[in-house]
């Protein structure tokens, strides 16, 4: 691989600095933990000629339990998040998909903030430079034509982050911090569809935090398919969030990675609702899950495998979270 | 363009004029001449590179020499500083740890940053903390054995 193109390094000390130095420098890049943008300016998919490392600002890093909710700056990193007992306890989908995430090593740089932000990614652009010519590149870089599908006018490079779908089904929000201030928005809403241009955050936006309601009576769980399980990004990454009050489901909400240019949030789940999770319940899962199901031929791997994967996973997440209550119920209702 | 860095490297303070853009491992290995950190996939993806910072295994290639400014940052060569190999070195000698011995400065470094929070890792933790260090000659038996052998030995 070749060393990094020349650049300027910035180093803020708070996110409003870091908010001013982007605003100066629009072609600027984030730097979080680096395991993902580094490797990929290394790789010539990324340039640019300032970047802005947001290593020493330290509000970033903060995780605090106020009002019900748990606020997670975005520098925490992934090996702090799998480790910590609250959110073991009471986010399990968020721990799992951290402890998830790559190899130990990457964990203790790569951060929340970075996982989130991840570039999408696909066979035809995570390669070198002298791959992607021979080639003739591709829609996102290079080219007029996605690989994956010759006739489209977007480009099908797949989001492959694990905490997203985690942070969706237990419904929690992105703060953006901007030169006029912050906004919030539901998780979901900060993905787009699109492999190029997947993230709903204006250019002079800095993600700073998340917010996690930490609400009773709810049970989550993160797992994924990947070809190594010591290091690969996901095949498909399923997190289910569930709530059984008796023998009825009253809440179910699954998402879903690595199948398509967003985390996709599965939808018709709510007709389930008061309903046990019988035959005609998991049948019903995995429709659904299935339709949430885009995969297109990004990875190696085929795509019949990651959309017969997909609902298998979901249904096997959904029956463990509904036995565990089952047997120790939790929480008031 | 250069500019001053100022840090340890195996406890020994040091302020060199580096590059912005100048990777760890291109510091580690080009500045100081400690070639004992290997190149590997450079790419994030082998863990040759491994490095302690601050005790914790970092990946050098994917590692901004400049973001770890005023941190403590250790290298295989710190191991051996007075000519006795450490334990875990040893270990890796003697149970056959190494073959062609590419992996085995980022296995070692990042066994050394298990052994100093866990002295007495079980093998699930073992495996758990070496799962992104590949080794291409062989398995990984004789690697996870000879870092069970070190931490039954009492450090020096």
């Amino acid at each position: 691989m070749s060393t990094l193109p020349d650049f300027r390094l910035m180093r803020p000390a708070t996110a409003s600095d870091a908010v001013r130095m982007r605003a100066l420098h629009p072609s600027s890049r984030y730097l979080a933990g680096g395991t993902d943008l580094l490797p990929n300016m290394r790789r010539g998919l990324v340039a640019t000629d300032v970047v802005i490392a947001l290593g020493d600002v330290e509000e970033l890093t903060g995780l605090h339990e106020e009002a019900g909710s748990l606020t997670i700056g975005v520098g925490v990193t992934l090996a702090t998040l799998a480790a910590n007992k609250l959110v073991q306890e009471r986010l399990p989908a968020l721990a799992q998909a951290a402890a998830g995430v790559a190899g130990p090593t990457h964990r203790i740089s790569a951060t929340l903030g970075g996982n989130l932000c991840l570039e999408t990614r696909c066979r035809f652009y995570n390669q070198s430079e002298p791959w992607r010519e021979a080639n003739d590149y591709c829609m996102k870089l290079g080219s007029d034509t996605c690989r994956v599908a010759s006739k489209s006018a977007r480009c099908y490079a797949a989001f492959s982050g694990d905490l997203a779908p985690a942070l969706m089904v237990l419904a929690a929000e992105v703060e953006l911090l901007g030169p006029l201030g912050t906004r919030v928005l539901p998780i979901a809403d900060f993905y787009r569809e699109d492999g190029m241009a997947w993230l709903a955050m204006a250019p002079d936006e800095l993600l700073v935090a998340v917010r996690v309601p930490l609400k009773n009576g709810w049970v989550s769980a993160y797992e994924k398919v990947r070809v190594r399980g010591s290091i690969d990004f996901p095949l498909a990454g399923v997190a289910v969030a569930l709530r059984r009050e008796g023998d009825a489901l009253v809440g179910l909400r699954i998402a879903l990675t690595g199948v398509s240019s967003r985390p996709e949030s599965v939808s018709g789940l709510e007709a389930m609702a008061g309903h046990p999770l019988d035959d005609t319940a998991l049948a019903i899962i995995a429709r659904q899950v299935k339709l949430g199901t885009k995969a297109m031929e990004t990875t190696l791997i085929e795509v019949p495998f990651r959309r017969r994967i997909t609902p298998v996973l979901a249904k096997r997440l959904v029956e463990r979270l509904w036995g565990m209550v089952g047997d120790n119920p939790i929480g008031p209702s | 363009m250069k500019k001053l860095l100022r840090l340890s490297v195996n406890g020994k303070p040091r302020e060199d004029a580096v590059a912005e853009n100048a990777l760890l491992l291109d510091y580690l290995r080009g500045t100081l001449g400690l070639t004992g950190t290997k190149q590997g996939c450079d790419g994030g993806e082998c863990g040759a590179c491994t490095v302690l910072v601050d005790s914790q295994p970092r990946l050098a290639c994917s590692t901004l020499a400049h973001s770890v400014a005023g941190r403590s940052v250790e290298t295989i060569e710190s191991l051996s500083a007075e000519g006795n190999l450490s334990r875990l070195q040893r270990a890796f000698h003697e149970h056959l740890g190494t073959q062609c011995g590419f992996c085995t400065p980022g296995m070692i470094m990042a066994a050394e940053a298990l052994l100093r929070v866990n002295p007495h890792p079980d093998r699930a933790a073992i495996r758990a903390s070496l799962a992104g260090n590949l080794c291409r000659c062989t398995g990984y038996v004789k690697i996870i054995e000879s870092v069970e052998a070190a931490a039954q030995e009492q450090p020096v």
